[in-house]
Order: C-alpha cells, then structure tokens, then sequence
C-alpha cells in the first residue's frame, strides 16, 4: 500500500526537507506545529496543519501521544519523525504502528536494538566490525591492567567503570606510567562513584569523524559513501563534507562494505547512519555508534551521488523495496556543508533569537541552501539555533571550497547575528583548505582565531551558559 | 513600600529551580539581595540565570516554571 498522507512531526529546515520530498511523490502532507511555529515555513508549504501543543518541546515535538492523535486526526497513515525529538525512540515508532500507521524510519526493534550502545557494539563485532580496543571488561590490578594494556595497544585511556561524562578519564603512553596511575584511577573512581573499577580503552589522540550513509529495506543495504565531520565545537557539528579527504580508496572500500555487513546484519530499513573513528595515523577505522534516523548533513551525500535519501526513506516506508544496487553509487565531486546557526561567533557563540529584517540567498551551479528562513521570520528562541544549511558541490574539495566562501559572500541575513562569519574564516584557514584537521581542531583554532564581532547590537544581554 | 515589577531580559522557557528535582530558587516572601538568581531563561537549549539587579521581598510570580516568556513581559514583583 502507497502512503497517501504523511504527517511530519518535526519542525525548522528538516520538516521543510521532508515536505519537499513528500509532495515530489505525491503525498499529501500535514505539519506538525507548536503553538510557537504557527508562521514558520514548514507550516506555510505543508497542505494542511496540525496544532500539537504549547511552545516547549516537552509539550509538542516530545509529546507522542500528541503527535499521534494529530495524525489520526489529520487522517494520515505515515509518521516521518525527522531529526533529534522522537526519531530515535523505540516506544513513539511502536505507538504510531500500534495507532496503524507507517513510521518512517526502522522497525521499532531495531532504535531499540542499535540505540543501545553496549548491543550496538556487540552487534558490530559479530558483524566483523571494528570497535574501539579495549579491556574485556574492568581490570582487578595493574598486572592485568598491563596486559590489557599491551593488547590494546599504548596509548590507553583508564576509565572509571561507574563514571561518566568525560571524568576521572587519564591518558597514557606507557606500561610505567599505567602502574602509576593505576591505584590513583582507583582510589579516585571509589571515592567519586563508590566503585574502584576501571576498564581500558585506545586513546586516538588526532581521531577524525567518519560516518557511513547507509539504506536499506529490511533485507538488502547499501552504503552511500561517507561524510566527515570532524570540524566540532563542544561535539556538535559544524562543517561536514563528502568524502572524507582523509580516506584512501582502499580505506574507504573496506569502511563503507563494514557498514553494509552492519546494516544487513540487523535487517537494516530507511536510512540510516554508521559512525566511526578513524586514526589517521595508522589507518584503522573503528565502529562508534549508528543513528537511526535522516541526519542534518544529509544534503552533502546527496549532491555526491545524486540520491534523494530523504525521498528513499519515504518509498522504504510505503513498502516499496530498495530499487537500487551499490554499483548505481557512484561518487561524483566532493560536497561540503556549513552549519548557519542562529549564533554570535564573537560572543562565546551566544545563542541569538530574533526576527529575520532581511534575506539575501546565494545560488548559481552547485550551491544548495537548505533553510527555515524568510524574510520577517521570527525565530523562536525555544529550539536549537541551526537556521539552515549552505551546501557547495563541486568537481574537486578545493573549488567545492571556493565556491562555499562565494556562497557565503552572498548569503545576506539580517537582524540576528549568525555563524557566516565563523564559516567563512574557516574556508580561509590553511588546515581547512589543506584538509588537515580533527575532532579538536575547531576548538583549539578558535583560541587563537577570535571571530570579530559582526554586528554590534548583537547579543547584548550578560547570558551565561549553564546547562540544566 | 514600593513594589516593582521585573521583567524577563530575554524570550525563551521560564525556570523557577535549577533542574526539575530540585526546589524553587525563590519562593514567595523570601528576601531577594542583588545578585541572587530567581530562574533560569533557556534560550535555544542554553540557560541564562535571571538575576537581581534591586534587593527587596518577593511578593508575586507572574509566570509559571516553564512558561514560554518574551523579553520585556513582567516575571515577578519586588517590594522594597
């Protein structure tokens, strides 16, 4: 049975993305809106809407039984979930096929399966993928930790077995110093968690961000090459190409087939992604985690293979089956994407709401602006701060590059600052244009990079950043 | 006695507590110093606490926790 009616239950740049998609396949569209979203794009391109509640998510994009019985209500037999919100919970997948209706995404079984980080793991070893070495469990003294540690491979991460976040973490190169530090560790985890154990892992101290773009219709998976993302700030995404530079064929054919044998294993529907670290230094590449779900740099697969994954996702869903075979992938160019959140790069990158006075958009060959904006949008200050995504396709990374920094030359929003001004310094940073960086990069560079500020009336109020 | 009404600094979601577990920063009555924090406003997922600027007695909220708020909308009154 076709979908004739998809209801999407997301907002901003992504549930314009989905409404695109849907309405070039015919389907009949309905949006999802908080009371907060009435006038935002999405609701003003969908056929009709759908109010699910107040402006906090907790109370609409996060309120399943809300976005089911609009759906019901709305008469439609398809739920696309998005991105972040519910798309990666098992329990909103199971109620929307429960109330008889399609999820857009994998069966519920497999969120569960794949969003649990140790089964996850597991699975991907049964599936001869590598994953981080590490101790087989907690190490009860040095002696063992030593041997662990030789398996491993130096340098090792010691790790609390009860911690989390980040803490009580140490780093070392050598079996001396792991004697050392050893009962410290220990001491240390029984005292803040009240449990000494401790369990090792292979520190990749220049690690880049790979990921594998994956489709599948619940028999048969593809891969659509891979992104990477390693330019963060605080672990969130901010410049995302395609391909890796980094990779050499070789590595690329061997990690993108890894993800394919994950993928299969699991009876893998719609689109998914596989994440991995790679060390540049020796070449190995090592499973992290897999979204289940549409991700936000979606568009730069896209433009290297000409694939609609978001359109795919939807045929997937309405039964059809995986009318493509990897030798229809072929990788042309390269793509890269800039993240233009509402944010002041020369204030701590201060989240900034405000009203859009006006919009300039660059286009020309192989420009894509994937955006929540129009002119007098207000944008509400009760979501995340991404406005849009500017994507550049080109023959080569070096002109994709060139033509990024064009884009962002003409790309005008006024009246709130944003992240342009972040981007395009980095399309003149030399280990950018060279392609030489990691997952601390960004960070590190920014120290020594202020951004100046772009706007004075902008981000004017004393905020500080806490996090609840 | 004077009272006075402060308004919210910036729009986003209205916290009364530091996280949902624990309690009010301040309630009803209890004395306010400059600098004490009343709420937290999140702003796109980052939280800005509300802080004194006047030193006085808390007399009335006017939002509820987790209210949506736009800058300049009265948030409580202060009597001095």
């Amino acid at each position: 049975m076709a979908m004739q009616k998809i209801f999407v239950a997301n907002r901003g740049e992504i549930a314009v993305r989905i409404l695109r998609a849907a309405k070039e396949l015919g389907i009949a569209t309905v949006q999802a809106v908080s009371a907060a979203d009435e006038t935002m794009l999405a609701a003003r391109l969908a056929d009709e809407t759908a109010k699910i509640g107040p402006p906090h998510a907790s109370k609409s994009y996060l309120n399943g039984d809300a976005l089911i019985a609009a759906a019901l209500e709305t008469g439609c037999d398809a739920v696309h979930p998005g991105y972040g919100f519910l798309s990666e919970n098992a329990a909103f997948a199971q109620k929307v096929e429960a109330a008889g209706m399609i999820f857009v995404g994998p069966k519920p079984e497999t969120i569960a399966r794949m969003g649990d980080k140790a089964v996850a793991r597991r699975e991907a070893q049964l599936a001869g993928v590598p994953t981080v070495p590490g101790s087989d469990g907690t190490v009860k003294d040095v002696a063992e930790a030593q041997a662990a540690a030789e398996a491993v491979g130096y340098p090792v991460m010691i790790k609390a077995a009860a911690g989390g976040g980040g803490r009580g973490i140490r780093i070392t190169e050598n079996a001396g110093e792991l004697a050392a530090l050893i009962p410290q560790a220990s001491a240390e985890a029984k005292a803040a968690f009240g449990d000494g154990g401790l369990y090792l892992e292979r520190f990749v101290r220049r690690a880049r961000h790979v990921e594998v773009q994956v489709l599948g219709d619940g028999e048969r998976a593809i891969h659509l090459y891979e992104r990477e993302c390693s330019l963060q700030r605080r672990r969130q995404k901010v410049w995302e190409e395609a391909p890796a530079a980094c990779l050499s064929d070789a590595q690329r054919e061997a990690l993108c087939m890894s993800a394919v044998k994950l993928a299969e294993r699991v009876n893998y529907r719609g689109a998914g992604t596989l994440e991995y670290l790679f060390d540049e230094t020796t070449g190995e590449f090592f499973f992290i985690e897999m979204n289940t779900r549409i991700q936000v740099e979606h568009p730069v697969t896209e433009m290297v293979t000409g694939i609609d994954l978001v359109a795919w996702m939807i045929r997937i869903a309405g039964g059809e089956k995986l009318g493509l075979s990897q030798k229809d992938i072929r990788l042309r160019g390269h793509a890269v994407e800039a993240r233009i959140n509402a944010e002041d790069p020369s204030a701590d990158f201060r989240p900034h709401p405000g009203t859009v006075s006006g919009l300039e958009v660059p286009g020309g060959m192989g420009v894509r602006f994937d955006t929540m904006l129009y002119p007098g949008y207000q944008v509400p200050p009760f979501y995340d701060s991404l406005l849009g995504k500017l994507i550049a396709h080109a023959e080569t990374r070096v002109a994709a590059i060139a033509r990024m920094a064009r884009a962002l030359g003409e790309l005008k929003i006024e009246g709130l600052p944003t992240t342009v001004p972040l981007h395009l310094a980095l399309t003149r940073a030399d280990d950018v244009r060279r392609g030489t960086f990691h997952t601390n990069w960004l960070e590190a560079w920014l120290k020594g990079h202020p951004l100046a500020a772009e706007r004075t009336e902008a981000g004017q109020s004393e905020a500080g950043k806490e996090s609840r | 006695m004077t009272k006075t009404t402060i308004e919210a600094p910036i729009p986003g979601t209205f916290y009364r507590s530091p996280s949902p577990e624990e309690p009010v920063f301040k309630k009803e009555g209890d004395p306010v110093a400059i600098g004490d924090t009343l709420g937290l406003i999140e702003v796109m997922k980052s939280f800005t606490p509300v802080v004194a600027e006047a030193a006085g007695t808390l007399v009335a909220f006017h939002v509820e926790n987790e209210d949506a708020v736009m800058a300049g909308q009265p948030l409580y009154d202060l009597e001095a």
